[in-house]
């Protein structure tokens, strides 16, 4: 009598375990839950660091739903069934970017001329060297092509490299190291440089590291952080204006 | 309510953009087209309303986690990766070290340069 609700237990464990694991991963919601899970943790984990670059969000997020998918044996393309709704909101993203730029409009019509020559030169530079150099190691024209938006912020990158032929979700992948890479090489390179102004600064982050150094600049100082954003904002567009017709014109494409 | 409509206009604006942009065929994405117009709205109207503030600081707040699902497709490219590691991670770090520092520079110059012709 004792040993009896065990027994219904066992059983009722061992009959339904893989069916109901094959119905959930089958569903989107299990890939919409497990990105959300993920990503608060990692949060978490990235404010306790006080927002210590390294612990980026997105790459420990991104790290944390691989390892899952590799020991559950999912496939990539039963968790993005459900990552899609997440992936759709990038549109609307960017399109609200034009909130934060018209805030920082005055400041814009002040510096118009050095800010519209620094943008694109600095967007130039960006996708040229990073094409240049890894074509000069060997790279393929895949990875190459996926380089050159890497400086841009992930929706319009992304947009871009599928455009130019280039796999969206390995630029997402580098554009997240370089806004990475970026944060954390900033303030020494600028004492380097003895730049001291914070606008020039935040400038720089917005075109070099986007959202990533555009949240790193806002811990340093706030107009910093808005200027990183307003390069942010402006590079995006500047990227999808120049860099298509720069690789078309050096026939990479 | 407000945030639903806040978030009708910025998707209102990106059909926008893609209707056009694919109308033109232009090389510009279609949601980077719905924010310069967007932007340019604002200007006309010289204020943002309530709920669009309101669904753009929603979405902005945590663009990082809208990168993760396209961030996870890496998944696919591991072997991509694992062959090109080296020219990979080296022409991210040099191309950004220089960008940073190029960007920085030419800031420095031309802002220098049209302040003094502001003064003359």
């Amino acid at each position: 009598m004792s040993h009896t609700p065990i027994a219904i237990a066992t059983n009722a464990t061992a009959l339904d375990f893989a069916g109901t694991w094959a119905y959930l991963s089958n569903s989107p919601l299990l890939g919409i839950t497990t990105t959300l899970v993920a990503y608060s943790l990692c949060y978490r984990l990235y404010s306790r660091s006080h927002q210590n670059p390294w612990l980026n969000p997105v790459i420990t997020t991104v790290a944390t739903i691989i390892c899952f998918l590799l020991l559950t044996h999912t496939s990539y393309e039963a968790y993005f069934a459900g990552g899609q709704f997440i992936h759709f909101l990038l549109g609307p993203a960017t399109v609200a970017l034009a909130v934060p730029l018209y805030r920082q409009c005055s400041k814009i019509r002040k510096l118009w001329l050095p800010m519209l020559l620094t943008l694109i030169s600095g967007v130039t530079i960006a996708a040229l060297s990073a094409v240049t150099i890894s074509w000069v190691l060997g790279a393929s024209a895949q990875t190459q092509l996926s380089l050159a938006p890497k400086s841009a912020t992930a929706p319009v990158a992304m947009d871009i490299s599928a455009q130019i032929g280039g796999l969206p979700s390995l630029t997402a992948v580098l554009v997240v190291t370089t806004g990475i890479i970026g944060s954390v090489v900033s303030t020494q390179l600028f004492k380097i440089m003895r730049i001291t102004d914070d606008n020039i600064k935040g400038i720089a982050m917005g075109i070099t590291a986007h959202g990533i150094g555009t949240a790193r600049a806002f811990q340093i100082s706030p107009e910093m952080g808005a200027f990183a954003g307003l390069a942010m904002a402006l590079s995006a567009f500047a990227t999808a204006v120049i860099v298509p017709s720069l690789l078309q014109l050096l026939g990479l494409i | 309510m407000r945030f639903v409509n806040g978030f009708t206009v910025l998707l209102l604006f990106q059909l926008i953009g893609d209707a056009v942009a694919h109308l033109l065929r232009l090389s510009i994405p279609g949601a980077v087209l719905g924010m310069a117009f967007l932007f340019v709205s604002l200007l006309l109207r010289q204020r943002v309303s309530k709920s669009l503030e309101l669904a753009s600081t929603g979405l902005l707040s945590h663009l990082s986690l809208l990168f993760v699902p396209a961030g996870v497709g890496v998944i696919a490219q591991f072997s991509r990766i694992a062959n090109e590691w080296l020219p990979i991670s080296i022409a991210l770090v040099l191309s950004t070290l220089i960008t940073m520092a190029a960007t920085a520079a030419i800031m420095q110059v031309t802002k220098r340069f049209s302040r003094q012709q502001v003064v003359s």
